[in-house]
């Protein structure tokens, strides 16, 4: 019962919205499992959550390696969730000004809006600037010309690195006769995306493709029960 | 590196920038378009990725608003929200003639990602009853006639990963011959350009694509060239010109260090 149930829904919601996209007389039950996925979608945050917070109370409570992050992990979620849910600090909306949670949940000045400006903005933007470090570093231990391969993949790189910024033009300025201004980096790495970057990724895209239907038949005809998992 | 991108920023750095094929296309598939026509504008990413896609998302915001677009604004990512919110202050502080529900509406998010794409191509209240100003859309006059997202002239979608540009393709431009356009990732662009030109009309992969796309509208609109606000994916080039030379070099001398230690060992 615990596995049969979910599998019936996965292929009676497969072949509604396969038959949905296929004949027009039931497009309309497209519509009506599309409305149910967003239902679904919402519970499923909420079952996110609450699996977020048992997973870390388990090690907070266990005192396993790490349970620090993991108490600093709780308390930020609650107290968003508290902030975000009372909307403390939000006005009503002017439309609605005798209903008390009215208001936009980010309005400026708000403890949610104060949480994202100060906290989510800085942390979020100071993780992805870190990148240029990672890149910096991987570029001096990592790009080597141990091969064929390996030369072409740092020729191609070096030229899109160069072709992204203004040196792209600036190298060949003056002296690269007009006939020849497609060396120019710049070019060259149009070139690149246009052409090579576009067949591999089509191939890629392609192949992904043709998998994803084999996969989806798989379920639909009830032969992949992965996704179910184990007992 | 942190030098490398440091000094060019407080030095004030600002490169020329030459229009390539691929910006010149974005630039025309909105700026051909008859002015007020309808543009969904959906911001689909989170302030990680703001140092790169927010200036391209404020480049398409001050094009369509000169052009006088009629934009509707989405988010299909939680924090996207507060995105759009930048574009909107944009707006009301550069454009202060123009109306919120006759020239601009913004939809709160909507969790569901793909979910939310399919259901807007068939039922626009299916998903937004309300604007975020919790006003129905059959009083906001911008969307009382609008049934869905079919009756849009144009898509853009400004992308840092799932669900976003791909999304879009699949099941708005695509399914509908919607036309799209979008702003995404250096990371992502490589995926994104097999769709050009029949499934998207253009992408603009990083903040050097944003920064041609802003040399773009500079040409053809002199009262945005004269605005300093409108010029920040340029004013980006001096740090990326700076951090990619120096990544050069470092691979120079890496690659180096390689050889003169292969060739002790054989020695």
């Amino acid at each position: 019962m615990k596995r049969t149930v979910p599998l019936i829904i996965a292929i009676v919601a497969g072949f509604v919205l396969l038959i949905a996209n296929f004949i027009p007389f039931a497009e309309g039950w497209g519509l009506t499992a599309q409305e149910w996925f967003n239902i679904l979608a919402v519970g499923a945050m909420i079952l996110g959550g609450g699996n977020l917070v048992k997973l870390h109370l388990m090690k907070v409570s266990g005192q396993r390696k790490g349970w620090g992050y993991s108490v600093v992990t709780i308390g930020c979620f609650l107290g968003t969730l508290v902030f975000g849910l009372l909307k403390i600090g939000v006005h009503p909306n002017e439309l609605y000004p005798n209903v008390s949670w009215s208001g936009y949940y980010l309005e400026s000045g708000s403890s949610l809006w104060w949480i994202y400006q100060h906290m989510i903005v800085p942390l979020t933007s100071m993780m992805f600037a870190m990148l240029a470090f990672y890149v910096a570093t991987a570029a001096f231990r990592a790009f080597r010309a141990k091969n064929t391969e390996a030369t072409l993949l740092l020729v191609t790189a070096g030229i899109v690195l160069l072709g992204r910024t203004y040196a792209g033009v600036w190298l060949f300025e003056g002296w690269l006769p007009e006939s020849m201004q497609w060396l120019r980096f710049d070019n060259l790495t149009v070139w690149i995306m246009d052409i090579p970057n576009t067949a591999g990724t089509r191939a890629i895209t392609i192949g992904i493709a043709l998998g994803v239907v084999a996969t989806s038949l798989r379920i639909l005809l009830g032969v992949d029960r992965s996704y179910l998992g184990q007992d | 590196m942190f030098l490398a991108v440091a000094i060019p920023i407080l030095t004030k750095t600002v490169f020329p920038e030459v229009v390539s094929k691929q910006a010149k296309m974005v630039f025309d598939a909105i700026d051909e378009l008859p002015d007020g026509s309808r543009i969904l504008m959906s911001w689909d990413f989170d302030p990680a990725s703001q140092g790169e896609l927010l200036p391209m998302a404020q480049a398409f915001t001050r094009h369509c608003s000169i052009k006088g677009h009629k934009q509707y604004y989405m988010a299909l990512w939680p924090l996207g929200s507060p995105m759009v919110d930048l574009s909107i202050d944009t707006i009301q502080s550069e454009y202060p003639d123009m109306v919120y529900g006759e020239d601009y509406v913004k939809f709160d998010y909507k969790t569901g990602g793909e979910a939310v794409i399919r259901m807007i191509t068939q039922d626009l209240r299916g998903m937004f009853e309300l604007d975020s100003k919790g006003v129905s859309l059959d009083d906001i006059p911008m969307t009382k006639n609008v049934k869905n997202i079919q009756d849009m002239d144009l898509i853009i979608n400004v992308s840092a990963g799932d669900p976003g540009t791909k999304q879009w393709v699949q099941f708005a431009a695509t399914p509908f011959g919607i036309t799209t356009v979008s702003g995404c990732t250096g990371v992502q662009a490589p995926q994104m350009y097999p769709y050009i030109p029949e499934q998207l009309a253009g992408v603009l992969g990083a903040i050097k694509a944003a920064a041609e796309y802003e040399a773009a509208i500079d040409e053809a609109y002199p009262s945005i060239a004269a605005n300093p606000r409108a010029q920040e994916a340029k004013r980006r080039m001096g740090p990326q010109l700076v951090a990619h030379s120096l990544m050069i070099v470092l691979i120079l001398i890496g690659n180096w260090i390689f050889f003169m230690s292969r060739k002790r060992g054989q020695a």
